[in-house]
């Protein structure tokens, strides 16, 4: 199958490591500091990236990322993002933060797929982390394939493996650490990334230059895309205390340690 | 107010511990209770909670919805929430129930929110509770949208039981797919370390494939120390990203897989207790852990700043010596 047109949708969030505090916003909750929090690309759509730009490259496909966040940080992250596979990106310029409204978020993202120049559905394939490091919801990526149109759909996937004949089959995550395996008759599907396979791939300076070419008018073309929230309040959003007493045993023989572990395990 | 439960029955006709959990939330919620199940086959799954007080229940069932498949799934909850009507919907947060329950939103011009931990209704009001950022945050939220579909989380309500015989009235759906479920790779026999009904999580973290105070590495002795506990506790098995990442390089311990790590961009299962081993991290301690009753953690560091305040008992032991006696006096 030739000429993949693979939309990865994707955006940012705070780097893990940083320490998050919630506070009032003009418009609901928001982060403490939050322009100023170092970002990093929302992990499992980094995931569906690499896998994304693995996939064309065998297919001859091209990758476009749409995202949507705020401009600035957008290109922060991108300046990283940039240097490790070729794609083309769609900027929103919006919040991305785990307090929006999936369905809006949805909305917005899928009214961008629609209007990438040349788009044939018959050669889609619509990619994405399965949940947000945000919101987490894992709400969004349906909700975009509904709008497109697309029924075929797939979450926590870790392997997608493509036939000569646009085929494909794949592998979703089910419980107790089983796959569900599938085969789906080819695009236009959809797939929610978890972590797959690939590494993250190293940074390629050349890459990087290219692609910076078109990121950069394209974060200047970014459609404003504000979020409202109708109709959805925050009662309250809060960092649970969770301060444990801890018992710190020190210089204790291992087998006064091992069975007192074993009492507890046994308990 | 009208409220649908909403859910599949499992491989074997019967109706899961996480759907009951989530049929108590939807009972909380008061109003007119209607239920819609979908599967292979549904009596056996109706019956089971025959007694729930539901005025009505339907059904969608045949080969076609035996296995969770988008296409066909998402058709079934459309057309028994058509025919439902409800203001509220309410799904269990299982793999198969969380892969189509927005895209059943979608379709009905529903809002959404998914993996509550809490749904109460007060004062005419209803409140969801749902954490963000990967379990850092608790926010409760209110929606003037009706209707407004949710999945809740298991483990946060106890279980429905109400057996009884139940009068189901069937649906006739029609799915459109292009997709074939071929089957369920499980993992193989001696990787079973996956278990979401154990009671403890044991966590491993990259110091087990760390040089340790002989100046050597011991990965054979932390791979066998590590399956030892596991076949002596039947305890499910998480690790850190650091260990995993590792493993994958081949330089650690051979049978962890991404499936395993738990944290940010990993899982926070639910158990009783859990045990982290040679982890430092915030990630192993605090996100993987949130679901966790009691916490115990074994470091060489007393220092270890993670545990501390978030373990109930922090041992500063060396983890190798404290496994190899632990899994004798378990065995
Ligand atoms: C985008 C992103 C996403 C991430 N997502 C995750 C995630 O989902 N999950 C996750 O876990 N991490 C995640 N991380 C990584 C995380 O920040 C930490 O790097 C990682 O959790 C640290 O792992 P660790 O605690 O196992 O290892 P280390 O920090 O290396 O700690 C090893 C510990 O082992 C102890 N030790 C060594 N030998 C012994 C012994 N013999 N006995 C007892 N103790 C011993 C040491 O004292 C030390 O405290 C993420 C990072 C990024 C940037």
């Amino acid at each position: 199958m030739k000429g993949l047109q693979i939309v990865v949708l994707g955006s940012i969030v705070p780097d893990p490591l940083q320490t998050l505090e919630p506070i009032a916003g003009p418009t609901g909750p928001a982060l403490k500091n939050e322009l100023m929090l170092p970002a990093v690309l929302d992990p499992w759509a980094g995931h569906a990236l690499y896998e994304a730009a693995s996939l064309a490259k065998k297919v001859e496909g091209k990758v476009y990322l749409v995202a949507l966040g705020p401009k600035a940080k957008l290109q922060q992250v991108m300046m990283n993002v940039a240097q490790k596979v070729p794609f083309e990106i769609v900027v929103l310029d919006g919040p991305a933060g785990g307090f929006a409204d999936a369905t809006e978020t949805a909305k917005a993202l899928a009214g961008a797929v629609e209007k990438i120049p040349g788009l044939d559905k018959s050669k889609l394939l619509v990619f994405g982390g399965w949940q947000s490091a945000s919101r987490g919801t894992g709400a969004v990526l349906q909700m975009v394939g509904e709008m497109l149109g697309i029924t075929d759909q797939f979450q926590g996937v870790d392997e997608l493996v493509l036939a000569e004949d646009g085929s494909f089959t794949v592998l979703e995550r089910i419980e107790g650490g089983c796959y569900q395996k599938s085969a789906c008759q080819g695009a236009p599907a959809l797939l929610g990334w978890a972590t797959g396979n690939l590494p993250e791939p190293p940074n390629n300076p050349q890459v990087g230059m290219q692609n910076m070419r078109l990121i950069m008018p394209a974060l200047a073309k970014a459609t404003p895309s504000p979020l409202k929230g109708e109709g959805l309040r925050y009662a309250s959003v809060e960092v649970p205390s969770q301060r444990r007493d801890t018992r710190i045993v020190k210089d204790a023989p291992v087998d006064d340690i091992a069975r007192e572990l074993a009492d507890w395990i046994r308990a | 107010m009208k409220v649908l439960f909403l859910a599949h029955s499992e491989a074997d006709g019967s109706l899961g511990k996480a759907a009951c959990e989530a049929l108590t939330a939807a009972k909380g919620l008061g109003g007119e209770l209607m239920v819609g199940l979908y599967g292979a086959e549904v009596q056996k799954a109706a019956d089971q909670i025959a007694g729930c007080g539901a005025a009505k229940f339907y059904g969608v069932a045949g080969g076609e919805f035996a296995t969770a498949r988008y296409g066909s799934d998402a058709s079934a909850c459309e057309a028994m929430a058509k025919a439902a009507g409800a203001d509220m919907i309410v799904m269990p947060s299982t793999s198969r129930a969380s892969r189509v329950a927005a895209g059943v939103a979608q379709r009905l011009g529903a809002a959404v929110d998914t993996r509550l931990t809490g749904l109460e209704a007060a004062d005419g009001k209803i409140v969801a509770t749902r954490w963000f950022y990967r379990q850092r945050m608790l926010g409760k939220i209110e929606r003037d949208a009706r209707p407004w579909l949710v999945t809740v989380d298991s483990g946060c309500f106890a279980a429905c039981e109400a057996a009884g015989s139940a009068a189901v009235e069937m649906l006739n759906v029609a799915p459109a797919t292009r997709t074939t479920v071929t089957g369920v790779i499980a993992p193989a026999a001696d990787a079973q370390t996956i278990r979401p009904d154990a009671k403890l999580l044991l966590v491993a973290g990259a110091g087990w494939g760390k040089t340790q105070p002989d100046g050597q590495k011991h990965l054979d002795d932390a791979s066998s120390l590590i399956l030892s506990l596991l076949a002596a506790t039947q305890c499910s098995l998480g690790s850190s990203k650091s260990l995993v990442d590792q493993s994958g390089e081949g330089a650690a311990l051979p049978f962890l897989t991404h499936m395993h790590q738990v944290g940010q961009t990993g899982s926070t299962p639910r158990h009783q207790k859990g045990l982290a081993t040679c982890c430092h991290g915030e990630e192993p301690h605090v996100v993987g852990w949130r679901f966790i009753g009691e916490r115990r953690a074994i470091n060489l560091d007393a220092g270890c700043g993670w545990a501390q305040g978030k373990a109930d008992v922090l041992y500063v032991a060396d983890a190798f010596a404290v496994a190899k006696k632990l899994a004798e006096l378990l065995k």
